[in-house]
């Protein structure tokens, strides 16, 4: 009697172990993504709707009045061309040369593991590390750049007092830290390229550049649009860099290369300013959005254009072409 | 023969290929993985690795020289003997091994955690039935374009509320799981695991926690200790959120940094020191665990 009741518990607990245990199981993530992304996130808007200090916390209800006077600073619209400018001069060549890197990792190494390695050192240097390093060689006095620029003759940059150079400078930190990472996500995906492709298009008499630009390149798409939209959320939100471009950390002299998030740093926590630092962090926001739907839509319009008209027939084509060759083959093999 | 071609395997179109070599220079050489590489190629990668290393080797030049090298005609080629005074005056400045010891506990605990909720969770989305656990796996992937780095003014208030500004644990708590790791482990752990496995365990009286421990774990083992190093090289190499919740009492390495440069911004030679310094712990986890690195990016890129 007893040990039938147990068994009627045990089944029943095992019942509502294996019909909850899977949200027990997931909940953490859920929980935490609650608390600290979610919540912060949809509190910002409101934080940003009023007059907030750091040290004495929520004011009077402004409504737009902190958007407002954000879009009437010269500084806000300074930092939104700063951190497009740095965005597109670390995307743009990161992309390209990683794609390259891995074109080059993609043959039959030597030392093959030791290729990938020296290529990903880079990404285990902490950003701050790396600003301070590229800080020095890009001084505009004593810095290894503009000797050596001098040495071959040419001026030198103003790597801090020009914006469109710091950029530059900064755009190369990020671009030394990242590029060898996403080369080595460019090669996985160059692996996953069918080999019988780049025969086909050396039978039609493709040389090696031509079968990197029509084979390569077009296979590689999806894994590009990967890494640029990974790399717009990131790079969007560029901090460390250059904060830690100078001591001042305050993005130049004249703000040259202060870019939106520290422009939200130096309202919220210099100034003490947290409405205005959240409507900073909601036009961010906005842009990130904004770009993320222009990436979708570039995209989408590439991968309509040719994807569906140009390439299948001109594969099948290439198909056909090589079995006609290999069936000419064989039978002057027979002979 | 013409039925045949169609489905004729990769081999033998790739050695077919190779017999029909219409340029002899190219005959084995269709691309890709078949290739055999030129000295350029490797001139051109060792330039690349070479370019990868400089900046670091430049640290260590400076760091170990007096500032004034700097404004010196010519630069040094070879590191000076001033490394060790350097390293004494950074320690002096800024609390150089307290930032150690905190961001090997930050970067520790946080791997820890990660890796065990998101195999616990990856373990659930891949493995188990549940209602509602295709949408909700969209929703964690989806998270993960979320910048919720924009977040961090009313998280600051979370923190200051809870009395945790200039703690490690506001460092801690926020990233103790991430979507990244979810869907990493759920990836991986549905290939890793057959089903018949977990039937097996079930059927063997195991209830879920135990056949999590006994089946899953054990599978996701290599996959778990890519996630780790992801997760540990991620945190120490953090800086946004560390520097704006610690004080300059308790920082982590790149917080320690900031402050140094702030103190020495005129002495680059300490301030590179510092530099150096912080980067050498990860290096040396990167000359052993480099190779898990590579791999877990390559994996995790066919599968993303």
């Amino acid at each position: 009697m007893s040990s039938a009741a147990r068994m009627g518990f045990r089944s029943r607990a095992s019942a509502w172990d294996r019909k909850y245990s899977p949200y027990l199981y997931i909940s953490p993530f859920f929980i935490l993504f609650a608390i600290v992304g979610l919540f912060p996130l949809l509190y910002t808007a409101w934080v940003a709707a009023h007059d907030w200090d750091l040290i004495m916390g929520q004011g009077e209800f402004v409504g737009f009045e902190n958007f407002t006077h954000i879009l009437g600073e010269r500084a806000f619209w300074i930092s939104l061309r700063n951190t497009l400018s740095i965005f597109i001069l670390s995307t743009g060549p990161q992309v390209l040369i990683a794609i390259v890197i891995a074109y080059m990792l993609d043959s039959h190494l030597r030392a093959k593991t030791f290729w990938r390695m020296g290529v990903l050192l880079p990404y285990v240097v902490t950003p701050v590390a790396v600003a301070l390093i590229f800080g020095n060689l890009f001084a505009e006095r004593f810095g290894l750049v503009n000797s050596a620029l001098e040495i071959i003759g040419l001026n030198p940059v103003g790597w801090q007092s020009d914006s469109l150079a710091s950029h530059l400078a900064i755009a190369t930190m990020v671009n030394f830290r990242w590029t060898g990472y996403n080369a080595l996500i460019f090669l996985a995906a160059m692996q996953a390229i069918p080999r019988d492709l780049y025969e086909q298009a050396e039978i039609d008499g493709a040389g090696r550049v031509r079968q990197f630009l029509s084979v390569t390149v077009p296979m590689l798409r999806p894994t590009i649009i990967f890494v640029v939209i990974t790399s717009t959320i990131g790079g969007l939100q560029i901090f460390d860099e250059p904060r830690m471009y100078d001591h001042s950390g305050r993005g130049g002299s004249d703000g040259q290369w202060r870019t939106m998030t520290l422009y939200l740093y130096e309202l919220g926590w210099t100034r003490s300013d947290f409405g205005r630092a959240s409507a900073v962090a909601v036009l961010l926001f906005l842009l990130i959005v904004a770009i993320g739907i222009i990436n979708f839509t570039i995209t989408r319009r590439i991968a309509t254009a040719d994807g569906g008209k140009g390439r299948q027939p001109s594969r099948a084509r290439l198909r056909a072409q090589k079995r006609a060759q290999r069936r000419e083959h064989k039978k002057e093999a027979a002979r | 023969m013409s039925a045949a071609a169609p489905i004729a395997p990769v081999d033998e179109q790739a050695d077919s290929g190779r017999t029909l070599g219409r340029r002899g220079r190219r005959r084995s050489a269709p691309g890709g993985n078949l290739r055999r590489p030129g000295f350029i190629i490797y001139g051109c990668l060792a330039a690349v690795v070479l370019g990868g290393l400089f900046p670091l080797w430049w640290s260590v030049l400076i760091g170990s020289h007096h500032a004034t090298i700097l404004s010196q005609t010519s630069f040094p080629l070879w590191p000076g003997g001033n490394f060790f005074t350097n390293a004494a005056t950074v320690m002096d400045t800024v609390p150089f091994w307290r930032a150690t010891v905190n961001s090997i506990i930050v970067s520790t605990s946080t791997a820890l955690s990660v890796v065990f909720f998101s195999t616990l969770a990856g373990y659930a989305f891949a493995k188990l039935r549940f209602r509602g656990s295709g949408p909700l796996l969209v929703f964690v992937i989806a998270t993960m374009a979320v910048p919720t780095q924009l977040g961090v003014v009313p998280l600051y208030q979370v923190m200051a509320k809870l009395g945790w500004t200039g703690e490690l644990t506001a460092v801690i708590v926020p990233a103790l799981v991430t979507a990244f790791g979810v869907f990493w482990m759920t990836q991986y752990l549905r290939q890793a695991i057959p089903d018949e496995l977990i039937e097996a365990a079930t059927v063997d009286g195991c209830n879920m926690i135990r056949t999590f421990y006994h089946v899953c774990l054990p599978a996701a083992r290599p996959a778990a200790a890519m996630l780790f190093l992801f997760t540990f090289v991620m945190n120490w190499t953090n800086f946004f959120w560390p520097f704006i919740v610690l004080g300059p009492q308790n920082p982590t390495l790149p917080v320690a940094l900031q402050q140094l440069q702030a103190a020495h911004f005129v002495d680059y030679s300490l301030v590179l020191t510092g530099a150096t310094l912080a980067t050498v712990p990860l290096l040396i986890l990167f000359v052993f665990t480099g190779r898990q690195l590579v791999s877990g990016i390559m994996q995790g890129a066919v599968k993303a």
